[in-house]
Protein backbone atom coordinates (compact mmCIF):
# COMPACT_ATOMS: atom_id res chain seq x y z
CA UNK A 1 0.00 0.00 0.00
CA UNK A 2 2.70 2.51 1.00
CA UNK A 3 4.73 1.51 -2.55
CA UNK A 4 1.35 2.52 -4.36
CA UNK A 5 0.68 5.27 -2.73
CA UNK A 6 4.65 6.23 -3.07
CA UNK A 7 4.36 5.68 -7.10
CA UNK A 8 1.02 7.84 -7.17
CA UNK A 9 2.21 10.70 -5.26
CA UNK A 10 5.72 10.26 -7.28
CA UNK A 11 3.49 10.60 -10.61
CA UNK A 12 1.08 13.14 -8.87
CA UNK A 13 4.43 15.69 -7.77
CA UNK A 14 6.64 15.19 -10.89
CA UNK A 15 3.95 15.24 -13.62
CA UNK A 16 1.93 17.59 -11.95
CA UNK A 17 2.17 19.92 -14.44
CA UNK A 18 1.83 18.19 -17.39
CA UNK A 19 0.10 15.55 -16.18
CA UNK A 20 -2.80 16.65 -14.36
CA UNK A 21 -5.05 16.11 -17.24
CA UNK A 22 -3.59 13.21 -18.63
CA UNK A 23 -4.12 11.38 -15.59
CA UNK A 24 -6.72 8.69 -15.80
CA UNK A 25 -8.32 6.47 -12.83
CA UNK A 26 -10.56 3.73 -12.23
CA UNK A 27 -14.19 4.59 -12.01
CA UNK A 28 -15.24 1.10 -12.43
CA UNK A 29 -13.39 -2.21 -12.81
CA UNK A 30 -14.34 -6.08 -13.02
CA UNK A 31 -11.83 -8.43 -12.14
CA UNK A 32 -12.13 -11.94 -12.74
CA UNK A 33 -9.99 -15.56 -12.49
CA UNK A 34 -10.83 -18.84 -13.34
CA UNK A 35 -9.28 -22.19 -12.54
CA UNK A 36 -10.92 -25.47 -14.62
CA UNK A 37 -10.23 -28.68 -14.01
CA UNK A 38 -12.10 -32.18 -14.92
CA UNK A 39 -13.14 -32.26 -11.17
CA UNK A 40 -14.28 -28.78 -10.46
CA UNK A 41 -14.61 -24.59 -11.83
CA UNK A 42 -13.99 -21.72 -9.68
CA UNK A 43 -14.32 -18.43 -10.55
CA UNK A 44 -14.75 -15.40 -8.50
CA UNK A 45 -15.38 -11.97 -9.03
CA UNK A 46 -13.42 -8.57 -7.55
CA UNK A 47 -15.05 -5.03 -8.71
CA UNK A 48 -12.93 -3.28 -5.91
CA UNK A 49 -10.20 -2.88 -8.17
CA UNK A 50 -8.22 0.43 -8.45
CA UNK A 51 -6.21 1.53 -11.28
CA UNK A 52 -4.13 4.62 -12.64
CA UNK A 53 -3.26 5.44 -15.96
CA UNK A 54 -0.67 8.68 -16.83
CA UNK A 55 -0.94 9.11 -20.59
CA UNK A 56 1.94 11.28 -21.17
CA UNK A 57 4.53 8.99 -19.93
CA UNK A 58 2.29 5.50 -19.87
CA UNK A 59 2.39 4.23 -16.21
CA UNK A 60 -0.07 1.69 -15.39
CA UNK A 61 -0.80 1.04 -12.26
CA UNK A 62 -3.46 -1.24 -10.77
CA UNK A 63 -4.13 -2.52 -6.96
CA UNK A 64 -6.59 -5.18 -6.31
CA UNK A 65 -7.95 -5.91 -2.86
CA UNK A 66 -7.40 -10.17 -2.82
CA UNK A 67 -10.29 -10.19 -0.10
CA UNK A 68 -12.94 -8.30 -1.75
CA UNK A 69 -13.30 -11.26 -4.23
CA UNK A 70 -16.66 -12.52 -4.40
CA UNK A 71 -17.34 -16.71 -4.66
CA UNK A 72 -20.31 -17.79 -5.23
CA UNK A 73 -19.30 -21.04 -2.55
CA UNK A 74 -18.43 -18.93 0.51
CA UNK A 75 -16.13 -21.94 1.54
CA UNK A 76 -13.97 -21.90 -1.21
CA UNK A 77 -13.62 -17.91 -0.36
CA UNK A 78 -13.00 -18.50 3.11
CA UNK A 79 -9.78 -21.24 1.92
CA UNK A 80 -9.11 -18.68 -0.82
CA UNK A 81 -8.20 -15.91 1.76
CA UNK A 82 -7.06 -18.26 4.66
CA UNK A 83 -5.11 -20.76 3.19
CA UNK A 84 -4.13 -19.78 -0.40
CA UNK A 85 -3.55 -16.32 -1.10
CA UNK A 86 -3.59 -15.40 2.59
CA UNK A 87 -4.93 -12.01 2.40
CA UNK A 88 -4.48 -10.96 5.87
CA UNK A 89 -0.91 -10.98 5.20
CA UNK A 90 -0.74 -10.07 2.00
CA UNK A 91 -4.07 -7.74 1.07
CA UNK A 92 -3.43 -6.37 -2.23
CA UNK A 93 -1.94 -7.66 -6.06
CA UNK A 94 -0.84 -5.13 -7.51
CA UNK A 95 0.55 -4.48 -10.95
CA UNK A 96 2.89 -1.63 -11.31
CA UNK A 97 4.10 -1.20 -15.54
CA UNK A 98 4.30 0.72 -18.35
CA UNK A 99 2.78 0.71 -21.65
CA UNK A 100 5.24 0.17 -24.14
CA UNK A 101 4.06 1.32 -27.38
CA UNK A 102 4.57 5.05 -27.76
CA UNK A 103 1.14 5.73 -28.66
CA UNK A 104 -0.78 8.73 -28.29
CA UNK A 105 -3.54 8.08 -26.22
CA UNK A 106 -5.42 11.02 -26.08
CA UNK A 107 -7.77 9.88 -29.28
CA UNK A 108 -10.07 8.50 -29.84
CA UNK A 109 -9.71 4.93 -31.11
CA UNK A 110 -8.93 1.57 -30.16
CA UNK A 111 -5.24 0.08 -29.53
CA UNK A 112 -3.74 -3.32 -29.22
CA UNK A 113 -1.17 -2.55 -26.53
CA UNK A 114 1.67 -4.19 -24.08
CA UNK A 115 2.47 -3.73 -20.62
CA UNK A 116 5.59 -4.62 -19.03
CA UNK A 117 5.90 -4.61 -14.91
CA UNK A 118 6.00 -6.23 -12.15
CA UNK A 119 3.11 -8.70 -10.85
CA UNK A 120 2.77 -8.76 -7.07
CA UNK A 121 0.48 -11.63 -5.73
CA UNK A 122 0.52 -13.62 -2.40
CA UNK A 123 3.75 -11.20 -1.58
CA UNK A 124 5.54 -12.46 -4.63
CA UNK A 125 7.13 -10.21 -7.35
CA UNK A 126 6.70 -11.60 -10.72
CA UNK A 127 8.68 -9.67 -14.13
CA UNK A 128 5.14 -9.64 -16.34
CA UNK A 129 4.42 -8.66 -19.96
CA UNK A 130 0.83 -8.30 -20.68
CA UNK A 131 -1.28 -7.61 -23.82
CA UNK A 132 -4.19 -5.81 -23.69
CA UNK A 133 -6.80 -3.50 -25.72
CA UNK A 134 -7.76 0.11 -25.03
CA UNK A 135 -10.34 2.03 -26.29
CA UNK A 136 -10.27 5.59 -25.88
CA UNK A 137 -13.05 7.61 -26.05
CA UNK A 138 -14.63 11.01 -25.04
CA UNK A 139 -13.10 11.96 -21.74
CA UNK A 140 -13.15 7.81 -21.24
CA UNK A 141 -10.58 4.80 -21.51
CA UNK A 142 -11.42 1.00 -20.92
CA UNK A 143 -8.78 -1.16 -20.53
CA UNK A 144 -9.36 -4.63 -21.61
CA UNK A 145 -6.30 -7.71 -20.67
CA UNK A 146 -6.28 -11.62 -20.06
CA UNK A 147 -3.89 -13.18 -18.89
CA UNK A 148 -2.97 -16.35 -17.16
CA UNK A 149 -1.17 -16.86 -13.70
CA UNK A 150 0.95 -19.82 -12.29
CA UNK A 151 0.24 -20.46 -8.83
CA UNK A 152 3.71 -22.00 -8.75
CA UNK A 153 5.01 -18.44 -9.69
CA UNK A 154 3.34 -16.66 -6.60
CA UNK A 155 4.16 -19.44 -4.15
CA UNK A 156 0.50 -20.68 -3.68
CA UNK A 157 0.57 -24.35 -2.39
CA UNK A 158 -2.17 -26.43 -2.97
CA UNK A 159 -2.17 -29.51 -1.08
CA UNK A 160 -2.27 -33.04 -2.54
CA UNK A 161 -5.33 -33.48 -1.54
CA UNK A 162 -7.37 -30.92 -3.29
CA UNK A 163 -4.70 -30.76 -6.22
CA UNK A 164 -7.07 -32.25 -8.92
CA UNK A 165 -9.42 -29.24 -8.28
CA UNK A 166 -7.71 -26.18 -8.68
CA UNK A 167 -6.18 -25.65 -11.80
CA UNK A 168 -2.31 -24.87 -11.80
CA UNK A 169 -2.54 -21.69 -14.08
CA UNK A 170 -5.31 -19.71 -13.45
CA UNK A 171 -6.84 -17.66 -16.45
CA UNK A 172 -7.56 -14.04 -15.11
CA UNK A 173 -9.32 -11.54 -16.98
CA UNK A 174 -9.89 -7.61 -16.37
CA UNK A 175 -11.93 -4.52 -18.03
CA UNK A 176 -11.18 -1.38 -16.22
CA UNK A 177 -12.85 2.10 -17.01
CA UNK A 178 -11.32 5.40 -16.64
CA UNK A 179 -12.11 9.09 -16.21
CA UNK A 180 -9.90 12.01 -16.02
CA UNK A 181 -8.47 11.77 -12.39
CA UNK A 182 -9.59 14.72 -10.13
CA UNK A 183 -7.55 15.64 -7.33
CA UNK B 1 -2.98 12.91 -0.20
CA UNK B 2 -7.04 11.79 -0.73
CA UNK B 3 -6.87 8.42 -3.67
CA UNK B 4 -9.71 8.22 -5.20
CA UNK B 5 -12.26 5.68 -3.71
CA UNK B 6 -9.11 3.23 -2.95
CA UNK B 7 -8.36 4.56 0.76
CA UNK B 8 -12.27 3.28 0.98
CA UNK B 9 -11.60 -0.31 1.15
CA UNK B 10 -13.25 -2.18 3.91
CA UNK B 11 -11.24 -5.31 5.09
CA UNK B 12 -13.49 -7.88 7.21
CA UNK B 13 -11.57 -10.15 9.47
CA UNK B 14 -13.17 -13.55 7.75
CA UNK B 15 -12.27 -16.88 9.79
CA UNK B 16 -11.91 -15.69 13.07
CA UNK B 17 -12.57 -19.65 14.37
CA UNK B 18 -12.48 -22.95 11.31
CA UNK B 19 -15.54 -24.18 12.58
CA UNK B 20 -18.76 -22.89 14.28
CA UNK B 21 -18.03 -24.47 17.50
CA UNK B 22 -14.65 -23.26 19.58
CA UNK B 23 -15.18 -26.68 21.20
CA UNK B 24 -18.58 -27.12 22.71
CA UNK B 25 -19.79 -23.84 22.76
CA UNK B 26 -20.54 -21.70 19.75
CA UNK B 27 -18.13 -19.34 17.97
CA UNK B 28 -18.94 -16.03 16.13
CA UNK B 29 -18.90 -18.03 12.91
CA UNK B 30 -22.00 -18.96 10.56
CA UNK B 31 -22.18 -21.29 7.58
CA UNK B 32 -22.06 -18.88 4.80
CA UNK B 33 -25.25 -18.55 2.31
CA UNK B 34 -26.61 -21.76 0.88
CA UNK B 35 -23.65 -23.75 2.56
CA UNK B 36 -25.30 -26.98 4.69
CA UNK B 37 -22.71 -28.27 7.40
CA UNK B 38 -23.38 -31.67 8.45
CA UNK B 39 -21.57 -31.98 12.42
CA UNK B 40 -20.81 -35.36 13.60
CA UNK B 41 -19.54 -35.25 17.96
CA UNK B 42 -18.97 -37.81 19.72
CA UNK B 43 -17.44 -37.75 23.66
CA UNK B 44 -16.58 -41.06 24.99
CA UNK B 45 -16.85 -41.61 28.53
CA UNK B 46 -13.93 -40.64 31.27
CA UNK B 47 -10.79 -41.47 30.84
CA UNK B 48 -10.74 -42.37 34.24
CA UNK B 49 -12.72 -45.54 33.49
CA UNK B 50 -9.20 -47.20 33.38
CA UNK B 51 -8.43 -49.94 31.13
CA UNK B 52 -11.14 -52.36 31.91
CA UNK B 53 -13.47 -49.78 29.73
CA UNK B 54 -10.55 -49.36 27.80
CA UNK B 55 -10.02 -45.61 28.93
CA UNK B 56 -13.52 -44.69 28.52
CA UNK B 57 -13.87 -45.83 24.51
CA UNK B 58 -16.41 -48.60 25.28
CA UNK B 59 -19.31 -46.30 25.80
CA UNK B 60 -19.62 -42.62 23.55
CA UNK B 61 -22.60 -40.25 22.89
CA UNK B 62 -23.00 -38.63 19.95
CA UNK B 63 -24.93 -35.89 18.38
CA UNK B 64 -25.84 -35.56 14.80
CA UNK B 65 -26.06 -31.73 13.72
CA UNK B 66 -27.14 -30.38 10.14
CA UNK B 67 -26.26 -26.36 9.71
CA UNK B 68 -27.35 -23.90 7.12
CA UNK B 69 -26.83 -20.70 6.35
CA UNK B 70 -30.25 -18.50 4.87
CA UNK B 71 -27.59 -15.72 4.19
CA UNK B 72 -24.02 -15.15 4.70
CA UNK B 73 -25.12 -13.46 8.68
CA UNK B 74 -27.98 -15.82 9.64
CA UNK B 75 -28.11 -19.51 9.85
CA UNK B 76 -29.95 -21.80 11.18
CA UNK B 77 -29.65 -25.14 13.00
CA UNK B 78 -30.67 -28.44 14.50
CA UNK B 79 -28.94 -31.31 16.33
CA UNK B 80 -30.15 -34.40 18.23
CA UNK B 81 -28.10 -35.70 21.03
CA UNK B 82 -28.10 -39.29 22.02
CA UNK B 83 -27.07 -38.27 26.03
CA UNK B 84 -31.01 -37.44 27.23
CA UNK B 85 -31.98 -37.94 23.50
CA UNK B 86 -32.01 -34.53 23.39
CA UNK B 87 -33.51 -32.40 20.61
CA UNK B 88 -31.91 -28.75 20.07
CA UNK B 89 -32.68 -25.93 17.48
CA UNK B 90 -30.52 -22.89 17.33
CA UNK B 91 -30.10 -19.46 15.14
CA UNK B 92 -27.48 -17.68 14.99
CA UNK B 93 -27.20 -14.07 13.80
CA UNK B 94 -23.98 -12.42 12.45
CA UNK B 95 -24.38 -8.56 14.23
CA UNK B 96 -21.16 -7.32 13.37
CA UNK B 97 -18.15 -8.39 11.57
CA UNK B 98 -14.24 -7.03 12.62
CA UNK B 99 -13.10 -5.09 10.11
CA UNK B 100 -9.96 -2.76 9.07
CA UNK B 101 -9.70 0.30 6.74
CA UNK B 102 -12.30 2.93 6.15
CA UNK B 103 -14.37 1.05 8.75
CA UNK B 104 -12.66 0.06 12.11
CA UNK B 105 -14.76 -2.56 14.00
CA UNK B 106 -12.64 -4.39 16.40
CA UNK B 107 -14.69 -7.37 17.33
CA UNK B 108 -17.20 -9.77 15.83
CA UNK B 109 -20.54 -9.87 17.46
CA UNK B 110 -22.98 -12.86 16.55
CA UNK B 111 -25.84 -13.20 18.52
CA UNK B 112 -26.92 -16.92 19.26
CA UNK B 113 -30.43 -18.05 20.64
CA UNK B 114 -31.16 -22.04 21.36
CA UNK B 115 -33.77 -24.26 22.07
CA UNK B 116 -33.67 -27.53 23.19
CA UNK B 117 -35.83 -30.72 24.70
CA UNK B 118 -35.12 -33.80 26.26
CA UNK B 119 -37.26 -36.34 24.99
CA UNK B 120 -35.77 -39.56 27.09
CA UNK B 121 -38.85 -41.23 29.30
CA UNK B 122 -38.58 -40.49 32.98
CA UNK B 123 -40.45 -41.84 35.95
CA UNK B 124 -42.60 -39.38 36.73
CA UNK B 125 -42.87 -38.74 32.72
CA UNK B 126 -42.34 -34.96 32.89
CA UNK B 127 -44.36 -32.15 30.53
CA UNK B 128 -42.71 -30.83 27.63
CA UNK B 129 -42.78 -27.67 29.22
CA UNK B 130 -40.67 -29.12 32.01
CA UNK B 131 -38.24 -31.13 29.87
CA UNK B 132 -37.65 -27.78 27.79
CA UNK B 133 -34.59 -25.45 27.81
CA UNK B 134 -33.63 -22.04 26.22
CA UNK B 135 -30.59 -20.17 25.84
CA UNK B 136 -29.28 -17.29 24.87
CA UNK B 137 -25.48 -15.71 24.12
CA UNK B 138 -23.53 -13.05 22.54
CA UNK B 139 -20.85 -13.97 20.95
CA UNK B 140 -18.15 -11.26 20.91
CA UNK B 141 -14.27 -12.44 19.24
CA UNK B 142 -11.77 -10.44 17.94
CA UNK B 143 -9.28 -11.66 16.02
CA UNK B 144 -5.90 -10.28 17.36
CA UNK B 145 -3.53 -11.69 14.74
CA UNK B 146 -3.38 -14.13 11.64
CA UNK B 147 -3.01 -16.93 14.29
CA UNK B 148 -4.35 -15.91 17.59
CA UNK B 149 -8.15 -15.43 18.45
CA UNK B 150 -9.95 -14.57 21.93
CA UNK B 151 -13.99 -14.79 22.06
CA UNK B 152 -16.23 -13.90 25.23
CA UNK B 153 -19.70 -15.51 25.62
CA UNK B 154 -21.97 -14.16 28.01
CA UNK B 155 -25.00 -16.67 28.48
CA UNK B 156 -28.07 -17.28 29.82
CA UNK B 157 -29.53 -20.31 30.20
CA UNK B 158 -33.34 -21.18 31.35
CA UNK B 159 -34.74 -24.87 32.40
CA UNK B 160 -38.23 -25.13 33.45
CA UNK B 161 -37.14 -27.55 35.59
CA UNK B 162 -34.15 -27.82 37.23
CA UNK B 163 -32.98 -31.13 38.04
CA UNK B 164 -32.30 -30.00 41.27
CA UNK B 165 -34.49 -28.58 43.02
CA UNK B 166 -32.61 -26.06 44.79
CA UNK B 167 -30.85 -24.76 41.42
CA UNK B 168 -31.84 -21.81 39.57
CA UNK B 169 -33.87 -22.15 36.59
CA UNK B 170 -32.19 -19.12 35.23
CA UNK B 171 -28.52 -19.34 35.20
CA UNK B 172 -26.00 -16.40 34.06
CA UNK B 173 -22.82 -17.30 33.01
CA UNK B 174 -19.85 -16.29 30.77
CA UNK B 175 -17.89 -18.34 28.13
CA UNK B 176 -14.49 -17.66 27.11
CA UNK B 177 -12.49 -19.41 24.54
CA UNK B 178 -9.72 -19.18 22.09
CA UNK B 179 -7.53 -20.82 19.46
CA UNK B 180 -3.92 -20.73 18.40
CA UNK B 181 -3.17 -21.17 14.93
CA UNK B 182 -0.26 -23.40 14.79
CA UNK B 183 0.13 -23.93 10.25
CA UNK B 184 -2.41 -23.21 8.27
CA UNK B 185 -4.61 -25.92 8.52
CA UNK B 186 -3.94 -26.59 12.48
CA UNK B 187 -4.75 -25.13 15.71
CA UNK B 188 -5.12 -25.73 19.32
CA UNK B 189 -8.15 -24.67 20.81
CA UNK B 190 -9.33 -24.17 24.61
CA UNK B 191 -12.75 -23.05 26.05
CA UNK B 192 -14.19 -22.60 29.59
CA UNK B 193 -17.45 -22.04 30.95
CA UNK B 194 -17.74 -20.04 33.91
CA UNK B 195 -20.61 -20.10 35.69
CA UNK B 196 -21.22 -17.41 38.21
CA UNK B 197 -21.99 -18.35 41.65
CA UNK B 198 -24.75 -19.42 44.02
CA UNK B 199 -27.03 -20.37 40.89
CA UNK B 200 -26.21 -24.31 40.91
CA UNK B 201 -25.31 -27.06 43.15
CA UNK B 202 -21.55 -27.04 44.42
CA UNK B 203 -21.42 -30.85 42.53
CA UNK B 204 -21.28 -29.22 39.21
CA UNK B 205 -18.36 -27.78 37.81
CA UNK B 206 -17.26 -25.75 35.32
CA UNK B 207 -16.78 -26.76 31.63
CA UNK B 208 -13.26 -27.07 30.72
CA UNK B 209 -11.96 -27.97 27.34
CA UNK B 210 -9.31 -28.32 25.12
CA UNK B 211 -8.65 -29.02 21.23
CA UNK B 212 -6.82 -29.76 18.29
CA UNK B 213 -8.59 -28.58 14.90
CA UNK B 214 -7.68 -29.79 11.72
CA UNK B 215 -8.94 -28.59 8.37
CA UNK B 216 -8.90 -29.95 5.04
CA UNK B 217 -10.95 -28.52 2.54
CA UNK B 218 -14.71 -29.19 3.67
CA UNK B 219 -14.07 -31.18 6.64
CA UNK B 220 -13.02 -29.69 10.13
CA UNK B 221 -11.38 -32.12 12.77
CA UNK B 222 -12.02 -31.19 16.68
CA UNK B 223 -9.81 -33.76 18.50
CA UNK B 224 -10.70 -32.61 22.09
CA UNK B 225 -11.05 -33.22 25.59
CA UNK B 226 -13.61 -32.31 27.90
CA UNK B 227 -14.85 -32.59 31.43
CA UNK B 228 -18.57 -32.59 30.26
CA UNK B 229 -20.60 -35.23 28.51
CA UNK B 230 -23.48 -33.59 26.89
CA UNK B 231 -23.05 -31.25 23.95
CA UNK B 232 -25.78 -28.54 24.22
CA UNK B 233 -25.58 -25.33 26.22
CA UNK B 234 -27.92 -26.86 29.27
CA UNK B 235 -25.66 -30.21 29.61
CA UNK B 236 -22.29 -28.88 29.34
CA UNK B 237 -22.52 -25.30 31.04
CA UNK B 238 -25.07 -26.09 33.68
CA UNK B 239 -24.72 -29.63 34.56
CA UNK B 240 -21.16 -30.60 33.53
CA UNK B 241 -20.32 -32.82 36.63
CA UNK B 242 -17.12 -34.16 35.71
CA UNK B 243 -14.02 -32.54 37.22
CA UNK B 244 -10.80 -32.59 35.50
CA UNK B 245 -8.51 -32.67 38.99
CA UNK B 246 -10.11 -36.46 39.48
CA UNK B 247 -9.64 -37.13 35.66
CA UNK B 248 -12.80 -37.23 34.67
CA UNK B 249 -12.04 -36.08 31.37
CA UNK B 250 -13.93 -37.22 28.21
CA UNK B 251 -11.92 -37.64 24.67
CA UNK B 252 -14.39 -36.61 21.90
CA UNK B 253 -14.43 -35.26 18.23
CA UNK B 254 -16.30 -33.23 16.31
CA UNK B 255 -16.36 -33.90 12.57
CA UNK B 256 -18.63 -30.97 10.28
CA UNK B 257 -18.60 -31.28 6.85
CA UNK B 258 -19.82 -28.57 4.97
CA UNK B 259 -21.93 -29.41 1.32
CA UNK B 260 -22.14 -26.08 -0.95
CA UNK B 261 -25.43 -25.60 -2.66
CA UNK B 262 -24.32 -22.85 -5.01
CA UNK B 263 -25.61 -23.21 -8.90
CA UNK B 264 -23.05 -25.34 -10.42
CA UNK B 265 -22.23 -24.12 -14.28
CA UNK B 266 -21.79 -27.67 -16.19
CA UNK B 267 -18.41 -28.42 -16.81
CA UNK B 268 -17.04 -29.44 -19.79
CA UNK B 269 -15.84 -32.60 -20.04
Amino acid sequence: MKQYLILVSFILTFNFASAQNKLYSSNKSDVSFFSKTPLQDIDAKNTRANSIINLSNRDLVVRIPVSSFQFKNKLMQEHFNENYLESEKFPYATFKGKIIEDLELSKPGVYSVNASGILTIHGVDQERKFSGKITVAENKLVLETAFDVMLIDHKIDIPKLVFKKIAEKIAVSASLNYIPYKK
Amino acid sequence: MKLVSDSNEVFVRTATFKARRIINGHSVETVGKNNLDFIISHRFDRLNRGFEEFFGLDAATNRLGLEYGINDRFMIGMGRSSFQKVFDYFTKYKLIRQSTGSINIPVSVTLFGGYAIRTQKTVPQLSAFNRSSYTAQILIARKFSEAFSLQISPTLIHRNRADIFTDNRTVFASGIGGRMKLTKRTSINGEYNYVLPNQINDNYKNNLAFSFDLETGGHVFQLLFTNSYGMTERQFITETDGSWGSGDIHFGFNISRTFSFEKKKKVNP
